[in-house]
């Protein structure tokens, strides 16, 4: 028997690598399967813990997490390709509008 | 032992894939990477008893999601993208921070002990009654409202994607 | 039945009506809405006046207002006896005043505005007197007060209406800050605010007292006095009578409404309203009576030598809500409201006929400038001369049967200042019957004073303006008849009716000292108007070498004893002075400006440093929040 710990260290390891590609690459889209990364990193350890629980809510969520990320990543895409069309640049480190 | 190396195998493949999609300079193969990755982490699901999940895993996240990242990034200069450095001049910074708390919470994890009763959905019982059906009673009964919820987020999203993608018509 | 519930919410829809859609639509035909409303209400009110009489009275809640703790403010209605008088008198005044105004303010340019204020001073006034708490009291009392502030300086372009307006607004604030804190005080005693568990318990704090400013004051006595402050300026008593005569600036018929004959009544319906606090405590009594005499009789003193027509009318209602005040001050609080309600027949008739004589003069108020118009309008020559009749307590007339109530009631009541306020009631009868007449005969006797322009416009005023004057006239004549004393043969009916709300005063005397009390105030009344027709009939030399003689006097008397001028010196310049050196000077200057132009500046010093952080790049931004959380982290683990 696998103990719970284990998949909570690789689902939080998932997610620290997802965290690490949103904080350094520069392509917008990377960033972006970065949170896609970091979702499943979230998943794999509530999956983990509904099968040590013995109990089906933790699943529940994963399907809302999944259907959350399909909203987000149309959303997100489109946004990108709004971004895209006005700036031609897909790199995050052209566009600081926001520089106060 | 041979569900240890099965877990073994699995993890280290999802480690070193998850490290390929964040470090690859080719958007497309950073795609095809993750597309993998997301077939063994629904292998992993099956692991824990959850076909159902596995299931969407596949269809939704490669089936679905996956397919729109590539055609977005097909939109990219593709011999453009391979000149230019992949990272942010501040990458260190990132690295670290996440290195860090990474380091903090599998320490803690390490320490962890699950204290609590099992609940009622016993493998047996899932067995019985097939995961699918289980997961679904539930779903249509304790989670209904979240349920109608969701697909108006999913609604929200369908019309939000069309109007923020689509080119504008009146021009001035 | 709640219909009853109609006689406030049809002004207001009015006043909703009139405001939103007035100066586009309905335009010339504002006076519609306002008046089918009140003719409404009126109609309701009388319904349940009928429903009263069969002894059904209605305390109810209609709506929680606020909720706080064991604080609880309901919007509610009380209808019993007292609360059935003033429906009455509310809404026929308002009606008939409604229906002059349309000939009055014909042709005005804030045609709409004026009977939307008017719409809403019924629904206020209709509120005040149908609460069943002391809150929604104050919600009326302050609304009221608002629309006299409106109307008053309806005519806004004008320097003088704006500035009575401003005065009478702030004169009513001391009185109102004294009311305020006598409804905490109510509060705190008895923790709650409704009418009817505060008089229930009343009489349990009868001899409590209570640390106010370091002395121990009688609780009762307390919250008397300050409810009576409020009352006090509202109903323009010594010493805060000074707006009244300057409220004059408003429009004649909301004189007539507002100063006459409802909303100056409010401080008399509050005292009645509260007789069971009142009541338990002489010393409140007695300064109500006591400022009650001293304000008619101060009013009338003042009322002899003034030449503005509508002053006049003015001093004489001040003069006759002291009478009411000496009546409630003597334990007397059916006579008081029986008083109060043939005054506001009486009174919003003079006002009436005082417009419509402005109206044919084209605005002119001095008295002197007129004369003689009795054969130009005999309609309005005739209704006046039954008004005065009437508030000079000629037998038959309303104004006779209250003001002999009253005087009867004082001089036999158990109130210690009793024989005295009766003496000063009897010369303010006389001084009453000699102003009321010396406008009478200077008015419409004698020869015209004007110009021949002025003789030339004279008219009779339209139908719509003299049809409400008859009909208040019968008011002015047959209201009292309800209260006839025993003595003449009446029921005293109207003492009867009040009997559940108000009690009933008992006089200690014999027939023969009634039968004289009654005479004096009848031979008081006839002098004076005696004594009016000889000044300003026959020899009209004597009130110039009166005045002449007595110039010391008629100076004092003019100048309305310099109130407003000491009032000026004491409050009113130095106020100005403050605000001019002190506030705008320094205050203004040097602290508030500091403070408003530092601020901003060392904002703005310190953002230019901080802005240096903003980079833009939304990588970085993230990189902070993930080390803030790597922070959040390791300090939990650490403790």
């Amino acid at each position: 028997m696998v103990p719970l710990n284990w998949y909570l260290m690789l689902s939080a390891t998932v997610f620290m690598i997802g965290v690490f590609g949103f904080l350094t690459r520069k392509n917008i889209i990377i960033m972006f399967m970065s949170v896609e990364l970091m979702l499943n990193g979230v998943n794999i350890s509530l999956v983990a813990f509904s099968h040590y629980l013995q109990d089906l809510r933790g699943q529940i969520l994963v399907f809302f997490i999944i259907t959350v990320a399909a909203a987000e990543a149309a959303i997100g895409l489109a946004i990108i390709i709004a971004l895209f069309r006005n700036k031609s640049t897909a790199h995050v480190d052209e566009m600081n509008e926001m520089k106060g | 032992m041979l569900a240890k190396l099965f877990f073994g195998y699995y993890a280290a493949v999802i480690i070193l894939l998850s490290l390929l999609v964040v470090t690859r300079k080719n958007p497309v193969r950073s795609v095809m990477w993750m597309l993998l990755l997301f077939f063994h982490i629904a292998s992993l699901y099956l692991f824990l008893n959850a076909e159902f999940i596995a299931a969407i895993q596949v269809i939704v996240y490669a089936g679905a999601i996956l397919v729109l990242f590539l055609f977005v990034v097909l939109l990219l200069n593709l011999r453009e993208e391979l000149k230019v450095k992949r990272f942010i001049g501040s990458w260190p910074a990132g690295l670290f921070v996440s290195a860090a708390i990474l380091a903090i919470v599998i320490n803690v994890i390490r320490s962890f002990v699950l204290v609590a009763p099992p609940g009622r959905y016993s493998i047996e019982y899932i067995k019985e009654a097939t995961h699918t059906k289980a997961l679904g009673t539930i779903l249509y009964t304790e989670y209904l409202f979240p349920f109608e919820i969701a697909s108006l987020v999913l609604l929200i999203a369908i019309i939000g994607a069309i109007v923020l993608a689509k080119r504008k018509t009146r021009s001035h | 039945m709640n219909n009853y519930l109609l006689i406030p919410f049809l002004p207001l829809a009015a006043f909703l009506i009139n405001i939103l859609l007035g100066r586009n639509f309905l335009k010339e035909k504002a006076h519609w809405v306002s008046i089918l409303a009140v003719a409404g209400s009126w109609v309701v009110a009388v319904m349940t006046l009928v429903d009263t009489m069969a002894g059904k009275t209605i305390n109810q809640d209609l709506y929680s207002w606020i909720v706080s703790g064991n604080f609880k403010v309901s919007v509610g209605f009380l209808i019993d006896q007292l609360t059935v008088v003033m429906l009455i008198v509310v809404t026929t005044c308002s009606t008939l005043i409604h229906i002059y105004s349309v000939g009055y303010m014909h042709g005005d340019k804030g045609y709409y505005r004026f009977f939307a204020y008017l719409s809403l001073f019924t629904f206020c006034m209709l509120m005040l007197v149908m609460a069943n708490n002391f809150l929604q009291l104050y919600f009326g009392w302050e609304g009221v007060g608002l629309c006299s502030y409106f109307l008053i300086g309806y005519y806004f372009d004008k320097k003088s209406a704006s500035d009575a307006g401003k005065k009478a607004f702030i004169v009513n604030r001391f009185g109102d800050f004294g009311f305020g804190i006598g409804i905490f005080m109510i509060f705190l005693t008895f923790g709650t605010i409704y009418y009817e568990p505060v008089f229930a318990q009343a009489g349990g704090f009868a001899n409590n007292t209570v640390n106010f400013l370091g002395y121990d004051v009688h609780l009762m006595t307390l919250i008397a006095l300050l409810l009576f402050c409020g009352s006090v300026g509202k109903s323009a008593q010594m010493p805060l009578h000074v707006w009244l005569p300057d409220a004059m600036e408003g429009p004649t018929p909301v004189s007539a409404l507002i100063h006459a004959a409802t909303m100056v009544t409010a401080g008399v319906f509050l005292v009645a309203r509260c007789s069971p606090i009142f009541s338990l405590s002489e010393t409140a009594l007695m300064v109500v009576a006591l400022t009650g005499a001293i304000t008619s009789l101060f009013a009338a003193t003042i009322g002899l030598v003034q030449n503005d027509i509508k002053r006049i009318i003015a001093y004489s209602t001040i003069s006759q809500l002291g009478y009411m005040f000496l009546a409630c001050g003597v334990g007397a609080y059916s006579a008081g409201v029986f008083h109060l309600y043939t005054h506001a027949f009486f009174k919003a008739l003079l006002f009436l006929c005082a417009g419509s004589v402005m109206h044919a003069m084209a605005g002119e108020l001095n008295l002197q400038k007129m004369g003689g118009l009795k054969k130009y309008m005999p309609v309005t020559y005739l209704t006046m001369l039954l008004a005065s009749l009437s508030i000079a307590g000629v037998p038959g007339f309303a104004g006779f049967f209250s003001k002999d109530e009253i005087l009867w009631l004082a001089y036999s009541g158990p109130s210690p200042v009793g024989k005295l306020v009766w003496a000063i009631g009897t010369v303010v009868a006389f001084l009453t019957a000699f102003y009321s007449f010396r406008l009478i005969f200077l008015t419409f006797h004698g020869k015209f004073r004007g110009t021949h322009e002025q003789e030339h416009h004279l008219h009779e005023s339209p139908k719509v303006m003299t049809i409400p004057l008859i009909l208040l006239c019968v008011g002015a004549i047959a209201s009292g008849w309800v209260g006839i004393p025993h003595l003449l043969g009446g029921g005293a009916h109207f003492t009867e009716f009040m009997k559940p709300v108000l009690g009933h005063p008992e006089g200690h005397g014999t027939h023969s000292e009634e039968w004289m009390v009654m005479a004096v105030s009848v031979i008081a009344g006839f002098s004076g108007i005696g004594l009016a027709a000889l000044f300003y009939l026959v020899r009209t030399d004597i009130p110039v070498k009166l005045a002449a003689g007595l110039s010391g006097v008629h100076k004092l008397l003019f100048n309305k004893y310099y109130v407003d001028e000491f009032y000026s010196f004491l409050i009113v310049r130095p106020a100005i002075w403050t605000a001019k050196n002190i506030l705008i000077g320094i205050t203004d200057a040097k602290i508030i400006e500091a403070i408003v132009n530092g601020v901003p500046k060392a904002i703005g010093g310190f953002s230019q440093v901080i802005r240096k952080v903003q980079t833009g790049f939304l990588q970085h931004y993230a990189t902070i929040m993930a080390t803030g959380i790597l922070i959040i982290i390791a300090l939990m683990l650490l403790r």
